[in-house]
């Protein structure tokens, strides 16, 4: 019958691998906001081959499965001489990925703004960088904060596909324990809850934030 | 003295034959205006005249097409290099017109921070001030507008009236030289169009230089040194107030200001009211 004991005892394993999880998808996540603010804000400039990078680079990482992505850069790195480790290898690919997803959403955040905001930071001597980290991209966030937490939760539940380039995290413990203990129904079911658990509070996280945001507009 | 002398001579804005095109359209056809300091130009004309333009063009929002645009001696926006001009870098743009302030129609504060935060942050980022020393020059900036009491509120907290006066004490706070307003009550609630003209009378009497497009042909009446009356992208009369506003004959600029008057007499004392 159902194995409680199997799991009180595998919980701490399975909590510290999901430790793992939750810091692969959240620097994943970190690291592919700036790949999107850059490829976001290079598509939306005058540049010609800045809008021609960005948008190569969208249909690229958005029009390739993760999972291809994922094995192209754990076989063909080596073969190139790129030698790191494969959580290194595996984050990055996830950070690639989802920046072409940031790019798009926070895209939406940047034609939201409206253009006279732009100009009155040009007018007090504001840099073009400078515009960008503290007018552009902050005002983008809490217009696509929905969509980013929504993308940050995908991203948490694909950290789980890094387990066949045999990366050790949730996923992949799960699945260890599972084949060693033949009992896959108690252990994958108490990986399900972790997940859920941890987009719960990422969820919660985002509606605190949303309501601080709210502070601001209300009269 | 020699150098007081030179400084008041050469204008503080000097617009030489500029022409501005959207496309085809011929927005401004060959304007030349000269601001000279402490003094307070208004810019006056119908809807769609190029009065806004010309000043977009003058802090360079807008890239002028043709002619020239002199900004404390220096030419705005452009290098001349064997008859030709060549647009010259966004940081040099910020050099050319850092001594010039910008007040927007619809305010255009920074929603996501409070009043001091929209005053503060430009003088810690652009000017490289401590961030003590920021907003204590914002809190008195806010305090000079009368908005001491609402530094931490956010924009959306407060009136239109008292969002384009953080909007003024922020362009105050970089201490530009010349300060241009693009219709600064249009979006404004009638009653509270007085408290930012207040402010606005205040920094005249202070000496500042300014040059205002308004419709508002009281304050110009009041406080303009020159009102410049712009028609179809041309300066179609300019002098003191009294000369524009009484003497001069332009029909185009008769016919505005009737408009005008009949748009806000609304009582002529005798029997019947205006019509």
């Amino acid at each position: 019958m159902f194995d409680f004991n199997l799991i009180i005892k595998s919980l701490p394993m399975l909590l510290e691998a999901s430790v793992w999880t939750v810091v692969y998808s959240l620097t994943s996540v970190a690291i592919g906001f700036c790949i999107g603010t850059l490829m976001c804000a290079a598509g939306l400039s005058a540049s010609r081959l800045g809008r021609g990078i960005s948008a190569f680079y969208v249909s690229f990482f958005r029009g390739v499965p993760l999972l291809v992505q994922l094995l192209i850069s754990y076989y063909c790195l080596p073969l190139i001489g790129v030698n790191v480790p494969s959580s290194v290898a595996a984050v990055g690919t996830l950070a690639l990925c989802t920046g072409a997803y940031l790019a798009e959403i926070l895209r939406g955040g940047f034609l939201g703004i409206s253009p006279g905001l732009i100009e009155a930071a040009r007018m007090v001597g504001l840099s073009r960088r400078q515009i960008l980290t503290r007018i552009e991209v902050p005002l983008a966030v809490r217009l696509t904060l929905p969509a980013l937490v929504n993308e940050t939760t995908m991203m948490v539940k694909a950290s789980s596909l890094i387990s066949v380039v045999g990366v050790l995290e949730l996923t992949r413990l799960a699945q260890n324990i599972a084949t060693s203990t033949f009992q896959p129904l108690e252990i994958y079911l108490t990986a399900g809850a972790i997940y859920f658990v941890i987009n719960g509070a990422i969820t919660l996280l985002g509606q605190l934030a949303e309501s601080r945001f709210r502070l601001e507009t209300a009269r | 003295m020699t150098a007081d002398n030179a400084t008041n001579s050469r204008p503080i804005i000097d617009v030489r034959g500029v022409w501005k095109r959207f496309g085809t359209a011929e927005v401004l056809k060959g304007i030349d205006l000269a601001i000279r300091k402490s003094e307070v130009t208004c810019i006056i004309g119908p809807s769609g005249s190029g009065k806004s333009t010309l000043l977009r063009c003058i802090a360079f929002l807008e890239e002028y097409s043709e002619g020239e645009i002199y900004i404390e001696g220096e030419l705005l926006g452009f290098a001349l290099e064997g008859g030709k001009r060549r647009r010259v870098s966004d940081a040099e743009v910020a050099r050319v017109r850092r001594n010039v302030g910008f007040v927007f129609q619809q305010f255009n504060l920074w929603p996501h921070m409070t009043a001091l935060e929209n005053v503060a942050m430009p003088l810690k980022l652009a000017r490289g001030i401590a961030r003590e020393d920021a907003e204590k020059r914002a809190r008195r900036m806010l305090e000079k507008v009368g908005l001491g009491h609402r530094a931490g509120a956010y924009p959306s907290q407060l009136s239109g009236g008292q969002q384009q006066r953080v909007g003024i004490a922020r362009a105050l706070a970089m201490e530009p030289h010349i300060m241009l307003f693009d219709e600064p009550t249009s979006a404004l609630d009638p009653e509270l169009v007085g408290e930012v003209l207040q402010v606005m009378r205040d920094l005249a009497a202070e000496g500042m230089t300014m040059a205002v497009v308004t419709h508002e042909m009281g304050f110009a009446a009041q406080v303009a040194d020159t009102v410049v009356f712009i028609d179809h992208g041309v300066i179609a009369a300019s002098g003191s107030p009294q000369q524009v506003f009484r003497k001069d004959e332009n029909p185009r600029l008769r016919q505005f200001l009737q408009n005008y008057f009949e748009r806000n007499v609304f009582w002529q004392g005798g029997e019947d009211a205006a019509s």
